[in-house]
């Protein structure tokens, strides 16, 4: 017990030191090209977290993340870009309907169960992703396309260095890891967990299952739509294949999935792996890099899913636990030995 | 009215071939439980294969989806040996989050090896023939594919309703140790339930070139439209998913036509989610 707890401590330690450095990158490397790796694995670390929630820690498989994402993208470009107002009040306005979105859509598909519920997840993507396409008002297949602006944080866009979007990213980064790292330990976090654990029990035991789900949905679906606003204003771009497709859903799952559901470290862990092979691989052979990051990606997800499910994290764990119980039997073996 | 005919007949055919694409998933679903998200890259990949063989040996579709046919035979058998096998146990969706790994390790391989160029064959034997009904067209391409359909389905029917085979196959839905306990090797009936599935798959893939459009993405909404056909048919129901897929394919035609192109998949999709929701055990599903 007393070993577990130490061994948290240090992750926590080790997690608060990265991110008090952190700050320091921007000072130190004038390499924006890391800057732009750096500034995606914390994005894409807060899209998994987001996911994590309800997909995690709830245990309700969604494929349908990248609408809410896209939602939120749209607040924050069609803000700028329709209305020419700051992304600000386009940003609050896309994750106040990203949440009551996800709360519409859940309410019926979590009556459904399993594969049932993943395809109808699947499906309300693809609806979301042909009405963008044709709807005038949000840009249609042409998208959105962001006009020069004043540079800073009114704003949220700067064009020369991109330390103005590290800031932001680690300030995201901070806030969506800190409210998961507050629901892990809050009564609403152990509902969840129950929930997915076993609905009836939980229910037995007085916990409204519909309720818990619901909230977790639209707590998720509003991070995600948050997600979605940084997003937009560090592309400076938006159209309907960007973030409303069914390989952005994947990236919310599959990078959760890779780092290990359900866990705080397991989205940057996740993160830290793909967005790295995926801009080194892009920076190699260019364009989209022959696709080789995803045929390494879908390798190492076949390799998770079939070997550890639980992640890499899961992974770890695994090895900490076989040197714990080394270190222990050679104790053991000792005691006995002097006896 | 004429129109009208024409598009029910565009719709019918288009949804023979999506029940041709669904009755693998099917098989495999409704006696595995496992989802299948490579279904549409194996339809890709068997497209490739026809094409190539079209492109550099002048071999026709309707020869070279026999070929398809076995070599997806083959790889949904290692995809099962390999993956699936290891998946039976875990989390509910293990497998589907496997198989998508797969899906995205085959379509960018294509993608790498072949680019994601659009490739058309041409100089087919039934290439683009037509034939008028009355006022209405009658694609012959098109036509062939979906008698094809309906042989298959046919056969993987017949073979899981009376053959002894069949009866294995059933009794190791039914009952996965019960069976095992009766004799039966479900170890093999999984291995070659997959195979048979891809293997149909195959050949649907092996003879869509003659008129579609070859290209690394052009699994992925087959593969889609696979899984809400089997969805709104019932779980592991043939008759269900074959009669999903031609509502799919009716509601398609209608909705392209009479309301815009873009809108059909959102019709369709819409049809699955009401359908789904007022009937979770789809058609026919028991």
């Amino acid at each position: 017990m007393n070993k577990t707890f130490r061994r948290t401590d240090l992750l926590w330690l080790a997690f608060t030191g990265l991110i008090a450095l952190a700050p320091l990158v921007p000072a130190i490397g004038s390499n924006s090209f890391l800057m732009h790796v750096l500034i995606l694995v914390m994005l894409y670390a807060c899209m998994s977290q987001a996911w994590n929630i309800i997909g995690g820690y709830g245990g309700q498989t969604s494929f349908g993340h990248a609408v809410f994402f896209g939602i939120g993208a749209y607040g924050a470009g069609m803000a700028v870009v329709t209305y020419g107002l700051p992304p600000w009040p386009g940003a609050l306005a896309g994750i106040v309907s990203a949440a009551v979105v996800a709360v519409l859509i859940s309410y019926p598909c979590f009556k459904l169960s399993g594969h049932y519920f993943a395809i109808a997840t699947f499906a309300i993507v693809e609806i979301f992703n042909r009405m963008f396409l044709v709807w005038d008002w949000v840009g249609g297949a042409l998208g959105l396309d962001y006009m020069i602006v004043e540079e800073g944080f009114a704003n949220l866009v700067w064009y020369d260095s991109k330390t103005g979007y590290f800031y932001c990213a680690l300030t995201l980064f901070a806030l969506i890891f800190g409210i998961v790292r507050f629901l892990e330990g809050h009564r609403f976090g152990y509902y969840l967990r129950a929930v997915r654990a076993g609905q009836e029990t939980a229910e037995s035991l007085g916990v409204n299952s519909t309720a818990v789900k619901l909230s977790a949905m639209a707590l998720s679906a509003a991070l995600a739509a948050l997600c979605g606003a940084f997003f937009v204003q560090y592309n400076l771009r938006v159209d309907p294949a960007m973030v409303m497709s069914l390989d952005m859903s994947m990236k919310f799952v599959l990078v959760t999935i890779l780092g290990g559901a359900g866990t705080l470290a397991g989205p940057l862990v996740g993160a830290a792996v793909l967005v790295p092979l995926q801009e080194f691989t892009r920076a190699k052979w260019g364009g989209l890099g022959g696709g080789v990051d995803l045929i390494i990606f879908g390798l190492l997800i076949i390799l998770i899913v079939v070997k550890q499910p639980a992640g890499i994290t899961g992974i770890v764990r695994d090895i900490a636990k076989r040197r714990g119980r080394k270190a222990a039997a050679e104790k053991g073996g000792a005691s006995l030995g002097t006896a | 009215m004429d129109t009208l005919l024409q598009v029910l007949l565009d719709g019918m055919l288009n949804g023979m071939l999506y029940a041709l694409v669904a009755v693998g998933l099917c098989l495999i679903w409704g006696v595995m439980d496992v989802i299948n998200f490579a279904h549409g890259e194996y339809v890709m990949i068997s497209m490739y294969i026809t094409y190539w063989l079209g492109f550099l040996a002048h071999v026709d579709p309707l020869v070279s989806m026999f070929a398809g046919g076995l070599f997806i035979f083959i790889l949904a058998a290692l995809t099962y040996r390999l993956i699936i096998k290891y998946t039976i146990g875990k989390p509910p969706l293990s497998a589907l989050l496997a198989t998508f790994g797969l899906a995205m390790l085959l379509k960018n391989l294509c993608l790498n090896r072949f680019t994601p160029n659009y490739r058309i064959l041409s100089d087919t034997w039934l290439g683009d023939r037509t034939f008028q009904l009355g006022a209405i067209i009658v694609p012959v391409p098109q036509l062939v594919t979906a008698l094809l359909a309906l042989a298959v389905i046919g056969l993987v029917f017949f073979m899981i309703r009376s053959t002894r085979f069949g009866w294995a196959v059933q009794a190791t839905a039914m009952d996965k140790e019960a069976a095992e306990l009766m004799g039966i090797n479900t170890e093999r009936i999984y291995l070659l339930i997959f195979g048979i599935g891809g293997a149909t798959v195959g050949i649907a893939g092996g003879v869509m070139p003659t008129y579609l459009a070859v290209h690394p993405e052009v699994g992925t909404m087959f593969g889609l439209i696979a899984f809400i056909c089997v969805a709104m048919g019932g779980f592991g129901s043939i008759p269900g998913a074959l009669v999903a897929a031609l509502l799919v394919g009716f509601v398609e035609a209608l909705a392209g036509y009479y309301i815009a192109p873009v809108f059909k998949y959102v019709a369709v999709f819409g049809l699955y989610l009401t359908l789904v929701l007022l009937r979770p055990r789809g058609i026919f599903g028991w």
